[in-house]
């Protein structure tokens, strides 16, 4: 498959890269791992005009930890996740997610910023993030606002990113004593996308019972979405299973799936609540051992 | 549209082109420079038939534009062998069986090889996960583990017998 024609740039920093966007606003897509949008270039889902590769910008491939956050690059990879020990010592739910992204050349280049800003219905970063009550750094020529990852995701592939503008840096709050997170991803087969996908991360208080509670889910509805209603049915809570049972129903009625090749949106929603259900449980016993 | 003027290093040699940016990296490889041994099986980044290393780590190259590699070391197949003599992984795939038709063996090897760049004693387990993003409908896998595992071990001893030879060298 051959993409259809465009033209490319590489350019050397951010500025200049955040200028073409301006200058060719709603013509051009930036390009950063490359393993979700070729795929739709090859099939001509997408026809940009310009592709601007941020290779060569330097800053975005860099994961730290500022006042209280947790700062991602855009750039960094799936591996790099993966990979980095102290991030999965204080959220080991990215290093549960990396893992079941792709496989081992996909994860060598896909980034989190690619795949949070090209937003697939399925994807798993985004479940993650909404449950973890991230943020985002979206950079453009005029300046620099963070918005929160819950709302980001607005329809199939479309965010709240504008034309002009670049996802730079995913932050992360540091999770407080007694926290504990879990993403479980139902898969046809080992590197797919996601049946059902469900992120869980929750702080037990000084009474053991849930004190905070962050709960996202993939590929049952236009977008990954925050189950708000079982966050809202065991904030407070017990964290035993029979408030997780009851969570997990809740979260199953708020997802919105549909019959494909991955299964019907009876069995679908039958899989929110017991991928639910499992994350609530390795959250909690990670919580408890914190 | 323009066409681009890259330079990369392939497989040791410096290789020059002037493409479109459309042009997949696995289609420069084959079409252009003639490698043919990057083959291209499902097209879609599923089955790794078309693995190649890029700025030394593993990519699919049907997945990834011939001017993302402009500026970067590219490694192939044919950048395996030294002249006569099959790398370790080659041979080894060789004794081992470790193919039938070979139609995946060029990406199982390059994939297989990066897997042990990062890590020269890998588990079982490792290896079956590093190669999980390369298919083959032939064998099952058993004898791509196996050949895997011996390329390992003489790979090992070769850098430990280079490693005794230096320090007898220098003693």
């Amino acid at each position: 498959m051959i993409p259809a024609a465009f033209d490319y740039v590489r350019p050397a920093d951010l500025g200049e890269a955040l200028r073409i966007l301006k200058d060719r606003e709603g013509e051009a897509k930036v390009l950063s791992g490359g393993f979700s949008l070729i795929p739709l270039l090859k099939l001509r889902l997408a026809q940009p005009a310009l592709l601007v590769d941020l290779r060569d910008v330097g800053g975005l491939d860099e994961i730290g930890r500022i006042d209280g956050e947790v700062h991602i690059g855009g750039r960094v990879t799936h591996r790099r996740i993966l990979e980095d020990e102290g991030l999965a010592a204080i959220l080991p739910i990215m290093r549960d997610t990396a893992a079941g992204i792709g496989d081992p050349q996909i994860r060598n280049w896909g980034t989190i910023g690619g795949s949070c800003a090209h937003a697939d219905p399925a994807a798993d970063w985004p479940a993650v993030l909404q449950a973890l009550g991230a943020s985002f750094v979206l950079r453009s020529a005029d300046g620099e606002r963070v918005v929160p990852a819950r709302g980001f995701f607005v329809d199939t592939f479309t965010t709240g990113i504008e034309p002009a503008e670049v996802l730079t840096e995913v932050r992360i709050p540091v999770p407080g004593p007694r926290s504990g997170g879990a993403y479980q991803k139902l898969e046809r087969r080992a590197g797919d996308f996601s049946t059902v996908g469900a992120a869980v991360q929750l702080r037990l208080g000084d009474d053991r019972r849930i004190a905070a509670i962050g709960i996202g889910l993939t590929a049952v509805g236009d977008a990954p979405f925050a189950a708000t209603h079982a966050e809202d049915a065991i904030r407070g809570a017990q964290p035993d299973d029979t408030m997780f049972r009851e969570a997990a129903a809740a979260a199953a009625r708020q997802s919105r799936p549909t019959d494909d090749s991955h299964g019907p949106a009876d069995y679908k929603r039958a899989m929110v609540a017991e991928m639910t259900l499992r994350a609530l449980r390795i959250a909690r016993d990670r919580a408890g051992a914190a | 549209m323009s066409t681009h003027h890259i330079s990369l290093t392939v497989n040791g040699a410096i290789r020059e082109a002037d493409v479109e940016p459309r042009l997949l990296l696995v289609h420069l490889l084959r079409d252009v420079f003639g490698l043919t041994g990057t083959h291209i099986g499902c097209d879609t980044s599923n089955c790794g038939a078309c693995t190649v290393h890029v700025g030394g780590v593993s990519a699919k190259s049907c997945t990834m534009l011939a001017v993302q590699a402009d500026g970067l070391d590219v490694r192939t197949i044919e950048g395996m062998a030294d002249g006569a003599a099959l790398h370790p992984l080659q041979q080894a795939f060789w004794d081992q069986h470790g193919l039938q038709c070979g139609f995946c063996t060029p990406g199982m090897i390059m994939q297989a090889a990066w897997v042990l760049a990062k890590d020269p004693d890998p588990s079982e387990a490792a290896i079956r996960e590093g190669i999980s993003g390369n298919l083959c409908r032939c064998t099952g896998y058993v004898n791509i583990v196996k050949a895997i595992q011996q390329a390992a071990a003489e790979i090992r001893a070769a850098a430990e017998t280079q490693t005794g030879a230096a320090v007898a060298a220098a003693g």
